[in-house]
């Protein structure tokens, strides 16, 4: 095969005649190997990620250190009380589960599309998702007061013959994240499979052949298999399209099927979904942008990607952004005055700064992404991104807080104010997330490197590849042989 | 056009023969070719599914989206049955297993809240479709399988990355070791080898 080196391009057009180039600088199969496991393979990771796992770890560790002290102590260490009875545990929770959100819609969503620039990032997000519903998965576990009790939440039969309450949103909850985070990790794993094949088939200790050996459970790379996989991976992707968007919609019923001003509202649903998507994506560009610079991945997550991520944000941001506006007029077009009451509270009420923090981060920051320029500014893309995951944090504070702060009667308003363990906790769960996130970049395969495989030009059978405007010389060859053939 | 590269193998102990091939629209032809010429016991190993390569070895759909289906049913009625049950009937199973549900008091509203049970009945669906494709695709593909005769060869490993491998196994009732060799050699491969059991 001649490699003809082609000159790193400008992906980033809008001429829809002109398709993207989506691998920039790599002709044949065996580069794509070699340059996507380059980190992985390599006898040292850089520097930078010794560190960040130091301080990631550091934080895991603090998390570990202030759950254990709630356990010891009760939940009184934290802020919550009557009448905010839920404060940063399920604020945290429905955080980090919108987070996850961006995995499986990137694998699922934009896999049933046709996506193809999907390929570059589903890994990472899948990845990302895993981790955030860990994450998410922890705060209402520790939230419940009676730890040693957490097995009540699931249907286990019992000698008191005591069963869940199957008509309450919380439950519906925890067989919904429960279900999102099963077939995720699925998802992901099934994915992973011929890509640890990969690895396997490539590692040069004894330790790392058995292991990536074992869990590439024998992949061959048959085709024969290859027809079934392909089959599962696309039911899954059906599978897990509802699944997203019943994910949040059931998280939303949490709030949504109380009679709380601010929370019974039947917007909540696809606010919720869009909300999630929107900080998902957010996420995903926070990870990818430096996992792409340190892990030398620019030929593979392209301007190109970061240019798509930021439409689709700018998209959802407007989503929520309609929202936030459709929830205010609601109250006003109702004529109901608990519900006009909690959204002028929210606005410009004693919690008014988060709201604000939360509008200018949400809606007016991705706004930016209307101009081509910022699309493609690297430093504007990952600050907009941050600011959009500290936004969407804000967002479920103010749903969360507000709401249940000041409700019908002004006998029981309260303030909320956490402590110092409400907020370590939080920064701890960060810990929890970047520790198993810097562990999956050097041990596993950072991008679907079999899928980015079958979506080079020279990858076609029949050499149709001809929407590129870059082929090797052997790649045109090989389309006219095989229009010979047929 | 090349020999067959690999040491000596026996007889008996051959497993059949691979052609290697460097690029798709080659193994593409090779594997029409060879299902054209009657083969049935032949396979190709490649770093990832080239599309439409099943359909030229003539590969039948698999069954998955039917186990997937039963699957999907499974988790459905096991949400229908377990929701129903633990929250609202109090009878005899045939007059032998006594079934008392808890039955929560809320409001005065109906026990069989049938919207009520939706969400559970929704993700049970998923949750068992989902491991259902999973575990069927192992289960169908012999999975996990961790000796194989072409896990065994150096050469083949190149099929996780870069090389595309179609392979005549012996026990095709149309083998015969020099005419499948010649066979392979006219698909016009890279190497043609030989593999152990």
């Amino acid at each position: 095969m001649t490699t003809v080196p082609v000159p790193s391009l400008d992906n980033t057009g809008e001429d829809p005649s002109n398709r993207p180039q989506l691998i920039l600088n790599h002709t044949d199969f065996g580069s794509v190997t070699t340059d996507i496991l380059r980190a992985n393979e390599s006898a040292k990771p850089p520097k930078s990620w010794y560190f960040a796992l130091a301080v990631s770890f550091t934080m895991m560790s603090m998390l570990g250190v202030m759950i254990g002290y709630l356990f010891f102590t009760g939940v009184g260490v934290w802020g919550n009380n009557n009448p905010v009875a839920w404060g940063y545990p399920i604020v945290n929770f429905v955080f980090w589960v919108g987070i996850g959100h961006a995995g499986t819609l990137i694998s699922a969503i934009l896999f049933l599309f046709r996506q193809k620039w999907r390929t570059a990032i589903n890994r990472l997000a899948e990845a990302m998702t895993i981790f955030a519903v860990i994450c998410a998965g922890t705060f209402p576990g520790i939230h419940i007061g009676r730890v040693w009790l957490a097995y009540w939440l699931f249907p286990i039969p019992n000698q008191m013959d005591m069963w869940p309450q199957f008509r309450s949103p919380l439950l519906w909850d925890v067989f919904a994240v429960g279900t999102y985070f099963t077939v995720s990790l699925l998802f992901w794993y099934l994915g992973m499979v011929p890509d640890l094949a990969t690895m396997r088939d490539r590692a040069t200790s004894k330790t790392k052949q058995m292991l990536y050996g074992i869990f590439s459970l024998g992949w061959r790379g048959s085709m024969r298999h290859w027809h079934r996989y392909e089959r599962a991976y696309l039911l899954l992707a059906a599978l897990a399209t509802p699944l997203v968007l019943s994910v949040h919609s059931v998280v939303s019923f949490d709030f949504a099927v109380s009679q709380l001003p601010g929370w019974h509202t039947t917007i909540f649903p696809p606010y919720f979904v869009a909300g999630a998507i929107f900080s998902g994506f957010a996420m995903v560009m926070t990870l990818a942008i430096p996992a792409r610079q340190l892990w030398g991945l620019k030929n593979f997550i392209t301007m190109r990607h970061l240019d798509n991520m930021c439409k689709i944000i700018l998209f959802t941001g407007s989503i929520v952004g309609y929202a936030y506006s459709m929830e205010f007029f609601i109250a006003w077009y109702s004529g109901e005055i608990y519900e006009s009451f909690t959204f002028i509270n929210r606005a410009f009420g004693p919690y008014g700064w988060a709201y604000w923090i939360m509008v200018s981060c949400n809606v007016v920051t991705p706004q930016i992404f209307w101009f081509k320029k910022a699309r493609n500014n690297i430093a504007i893309i990952f600050t907009a991104s941050l600011l959009v995951n500290v936004g969407m944090w804000f967002e479920r504070f103010v749903i969360v807080v507000t709401s249940l702060a000041y409700d019908f009667l002004p006998s029981s308003w309260g303030m909320y104010e956490p402590t110092w363990v409400d907020v370590l906790t939080f920064f701890g769960s960060f810990g929890l997330f970047m520790t198993f996130f810097l562990l999956f970049i050097r041990y596993l395969p950072i991008l679907a490197i079999a899928e980015l495989k079958a979506i080079m030009p020279i990858a076609d059978p029949h050499g149709h590849g001809h929407s590129y405007n870059e082929m090797s010389t052997e790649t045109s060859e090989q389309a006219k042989i095989a229009e010979e053939d047929e | 056009m090349s020999e067959v590269t690999s040491v000596h193998v026996e007889r008996e102990n051959l497993y059949g023969l691979a052609a290697e091939f460097k690029t798709t629209p080659g193994i593409y032809h090779a594997a029409e070719k060879t299902y054209a010429a009657g083969f049935k016991w032949f396979d190709c190993q490649v770093p990832f599914a080239v599309h439409g390569l099943d359909r030229a070895m003539g590969v039948k759909m698999t069954i998955l989206p039917i186990l997937v289906f039963f699957g999907g049913m499974a988790g459905l009625t096991t949400a229908c049955f377990l929701q129903i049950f633990t929250n609202s009937m109090e009878f005899d199973i045939w007059a032998l297993l006594p079934v008392v549900g808890y039955q929560f008091d809320v409001s005065g509203k109906p026990l069989l809240g049938a919207a009520a049970f939706v969400p559970v009945a929704f993700e049970m669906t998923i949750l068992f479709s989902a491991l259902t494709a999973v575990f069927g695709t192992m289960f169908l593909n012999k999975l996990p399988m961790f000796y194989h005769p072409t896990l065994k060869h150096p050469a083949l490993s190149r099929a996780t990355d870069d090389r595309f491998f179609l392979i005549i196994e012996a026990r095709d009732p149309k083998f015969s070791r020099d005419e499948v060799e010649a066979f392979l050699n006219s698909l016009n491969p890279e190497t043609v080898i030989a593999l152990e059991k």
